[in-house]
């Protein structure tokens, strides 16, 4: 049994803040992620952030994602288990099941638990959905950013959510041809300057269109056509509408669920917010859920942007340090100005809908109120 | 428009055009930011105070052209690469455009490219007069390009090398 003080599940940009908040105040942390290095999705986002400086603003993902791993890894208060997966938490003990390295069974047992999972993606039901070449958007960037493999020449992108539309431009970086990008909503649900670069590189985006079907080419058995066709204003299919693309590669990009699996073992009270992208775990503004002890952060507490995740893990790292009594003073102080950035964030008119989210979510007050 | 296709209609762009009048006084910064989002670099990568800081951080730019003298510090740091400099000074027939640009090949300086339009269409040709691509770029690398001058506010890409789709 190995014994620290907090641990961190999940090395993304929430988990690293938090580890660094936590390793700041005096705490000992252990991160454990599933992947051979930290930085989670990080190390595949080659565009700059947006933001204020202190998010890293003009900074790129993958650059964010190498300071944060540098601080992290020479930090003498954070350990990191690598190419470990939490597979499992025993509520009656408070002991996590991690499969280390990938070869042994090692229990660890903290004393409080930041979890920082982050989010799958969501696929769609369409005919041949199953066919080889077509690939979530998180795939296609694994691809060809972290291996430097394209995944085909020809593209249809469901999807033009900010993942969607910066996907696209990635793939025509890489001389991978866009198609189309299509949404089935009416209107672009991406910010409009990811549309905007996309669209001067001449790949036209189809708002109300979804996709049908796809088909193979006979010899091959791979993805050869895809067939979209118009939605009306109830998102019902306007038969006659139908648009053949000869396409290689679909990439789905149609969103992101919470990866909630832990927090659900942990018996945390769980609701279905779809404005934070399905089952997210009720929590405080600390970001303490309601089984005291367990702290979410990122994606997993509510599908978000890389900027909110990593204040949304500072909070979380400070409040667990503070509930195990370390505060050289400056807590509170730190903890309202984590509180202010992440509001300030989300005050303009693209962060309604995580504000409805949280709305249902946050029960009020904190343990720890300053 | 652009929330359906990305593309912004003449209305959309007409409140982020400078004045005329400061057009025909020398190069000047074009922030083609129509979202209230969350974010501010351009803030802070002006020298010369000529984007005014955000009293909200979701506000949209809102410029002082009189301050702004087109230097095109704040191209490279706006991370929706929206941000573009015009010179409609430059010559008797051509403009200038500087503009981000972070695709390979870059083109050389002298070279000859497509130029075209928020769409991607080809409107027509231009010279690459200089190309910034240093550590203050940060892999975003600025493009001047001569355009023709009817054409200051309609190119928005090059394409190097002809259509390869």
């Amino acid at each position: 049994m190995k014994d620290t003080e907090i641990a961190v599940i999940g090395g993304g940009p929430a988990g690293l803040m938090a580890a660094l908040a936590a390793a700041e105040m005096g705490a000992r942390v252990t991160i454990i992620d599933r992947n051979s290095r930290l930085g989670g999705q990080l190390v595949k986002q080659t565009h700059k952030f947006f933001g204020s400086e202190k998010e890293y603003a003009s900074v790129r993902g993958i650059d964010i994602g190498r300071l944060l791993s540098d601080e992290v890894l020479k930090n003498p208060r954070i350990e990191t288990m690598l190419d470990s997966t939490v597979i499992g938490y025993y509520p009656d003990d408070g002991v996590l099941g991690v499969e280390f390295e990938g070869k042994t069974f090692v229990k660890i047992k903290p004393k409080k638990v930041v979890v920082a999972t982050g989010a799958s993606e969501k696929f769609l039901p369409f005919e041949n959905n199953d066919l080889p070449g077509i690939y979530g958007a998180g795939a296609v960037q694994t691809l060809m950013n972290e291996h430097g493999v394209v995944p085909g020449e020809n593209v249809l992108m469901v999807g033009a959510g900010n993942i969607g539309l910066i996907v696209s431009y990635q793939l025509m970086q890489a001389k991978v041809n866009v198609k189309a990008i299509i949404d089935a909503a009416p209107c672009i649900g991406g910010y409009w300057v990811h549309a905007s670069k996309v669209a001067r590189l001449g790949v036209p985006i189809m708002t109300s269109y979804t996709i049908k079907a796809a088909y193979p080419n006979e010899a091959t058995g791979t993805l050869e056509r895809a067939v979209i066709w118009q939605l009306d204003d109830r998102w019902q299919p306007i038969p006659g509408t139908e648009k053949v693309l000869k396409v290689d590669v679909i990439c789905i990009s149609v969103g992101l669920s919470p990866l909630t699996e832990i927090l659900w073992q942990a018996g945390c009270e769980m609701k279905y917010v779809p404005q934070l992208g399905g089952h997210v775990a009720v929590r405080n503004e600390n970001m303490e859920t309601t089984v005291p002890g367990i702290y979410v952060a990122g994606d997993v507490a509510g599908v978000e942007e890389a900027s909110s995740a990593m204040i949304e893990g500072r909070l979380a790292g400070l409040n667990a340090a503070k509930s195990l009594g370390y505060d050289d003073g400056t807590y509170s102080e730190k903890r309202l100005e984590a509180i202010k950035r992440l509001q300030n964030l989300r005050s303009g008119p693209v962060g309604e809908k995580i504000r409805q989210g949280l709305a249902q979510l946050v029960s009020s007050g904190g343990d720890y109120n300053a | 428009m652009l929330k359906t296709c990305g593309i912004p209609t003449e209305e959309e762009l007409a409140s982020r055009i400078p004045p005329k009048d400061r057009r025909k006084k020398g190069p000047v910064v074009m922030i083609e930011c129509f979202q209230k989002i969350p974010c501010n670099p351009c803030f802070t990568a002006c020298k010369r105070g000529a984007i005014q800081k955000f009293e909200d951080i979701n506000d949209l730019p809102s410029i002082d052209f009189d301050k702004c003298n087109g230097c095109g510090l704040c191209i490279s740091k706006c991370p929706g690469l929206a941000i573009f400099v015009i010179d409609e000074t430059y010559s008797e027939d051509e403009a200038t455009v500087s503009l981000p640009f972070e695709f390979l090949p870059l083109p050389r300086e002298g070279e000859e490219v497509d130029l075209l339009d928020r769409s991607g269409k080809k409107v027509g040709r231009g010279r690459v007069l200089k190309v910034r691509n240093g550590k203050y770029e940060d892999r975003t690398p600025v493009i001047t390009v001569t355009v023709p001058k009817g054409l200051s506010m309609v190119v928005r890409n090059i394409r190097v090398g002809g259509d390869l789709r």
